[in-house]
């Protein structure tokens, strides 16, 4: 077994594992340290796959920006074990079957008729920033400021939602 | 050299336990956390994509400026998520959406 096949087969490994320990988990904190696992696992798996700029990016604002402001909602909520409900019947014996039936049939097409997709050519290829940030400066300049604006509503928004109500 | 197809299997495996997650869960800020788990898995067959085109095609870049802007709108929907998590939490003294049920018959 070559070594980056190796490589990620421990990354996959480490991803999925995160994943089903953040279902597993009762206590909403141990669910986001499971979070950021699969989400280093993954940039881990970006820097393999030769896209260096998406697994910064990955690192900087999935695992730095947003787990922070989870675990800081965590905390200022004081949020505790989650209380157990009972599900309905339906619940217990049709959708987790259907769960995974779904995955199944996803991970069955693309075992399928992945092989037909091109791999990628070399391990040493990155993906080069600069093209990146040329494109986002020129096909997608609209995008881009599109999101800018989105994220000053995303501000305002916050802020009204969080603000208390003058009595 | 690690196939293209293996990156897209554990994509699948990886939006699915998000559904799981999603579905089985009661605390609204573990299931806040599994949407965010299926948008990691979907950017992770956009990268897979994109890398496995070859090197010298126009829109090879395309798929990662993708999950860039899907990145940015998940920063977004956490920021404003998270408020409205605060809302609720602060109306009902509880964070389980089994108690969030005025709208339910």
């Amino acid at each position: 077994m070559n070594a980056p096949l190796l490589i990620f087969f421990i990354l996959a490994a480490l991803a999925v594992i995160g994943a089903i320990s953040l279902i597993l988990q009762k206590h909403p904190i141990h669910s986001a340290l499971s979070l950021i696992v699969v989400m280093v696992a993954l940039a881990g798996l970006y820097l393999l796959m030769g896209a260096e700029f998406v697994a910064a990016v990955q690192i900087i604002v999935y695992g730095g920006a947003i787990m922070v402001l989870f675990v800081f909602v965590i905390m200022l909520l004081n949020a505790g074990e989650e209380e157990r409900t009972d599900f309905s019947k339906l619940a217990k014996f049709g959708g987790l079957p259907l769960a995974l039936a779904l995955t199944g049939l996803l991970a069955a097409t693309m075992a399928k008729h992945g092989g037909s997709i091109p791999n990628p050519e070399t391990v040493g290829a990155l993906a080069p920033t600069g093209k990146i940030s040329t494109l986002l400066f020129t096909t997608f300049v609209y995008p881009f400021e599109l999101t800018s604006f989105l994220i000053l509503v995303a501000i305002m928004g916050a802020l009204v939602l969080a603000q208390r109500e003058k009595s | 050299m690690v196939p293209t197809q293996y990156y897209l299997i554990l994509s699948a495996i990886l939006f699915g336990l998000g559904v799981v997650a999603f579905v089985f869960r009661r605390n609204i800020i573990t299931i806040f956390m599994s949407i965010e788990l299926m948008l990691n898995a979907v950017n992770l067959s956009f990268v897979a994509f994109s890398q496995s085109m070859p090197a010298n095609h126009p829109h090879k870049l395309d798929g990662q400026l993708f999950v860039l802007f899907v990145i940015v709108v998940a920063a977004a929907e956490a920021a404003v998520g998270l408020g409205i998590i605060i809302l609720t939490a602060r109306n009902r003294q509880s964070l389980n959406v089994e108690r969030v049920d005025l709208l339910k018959l």
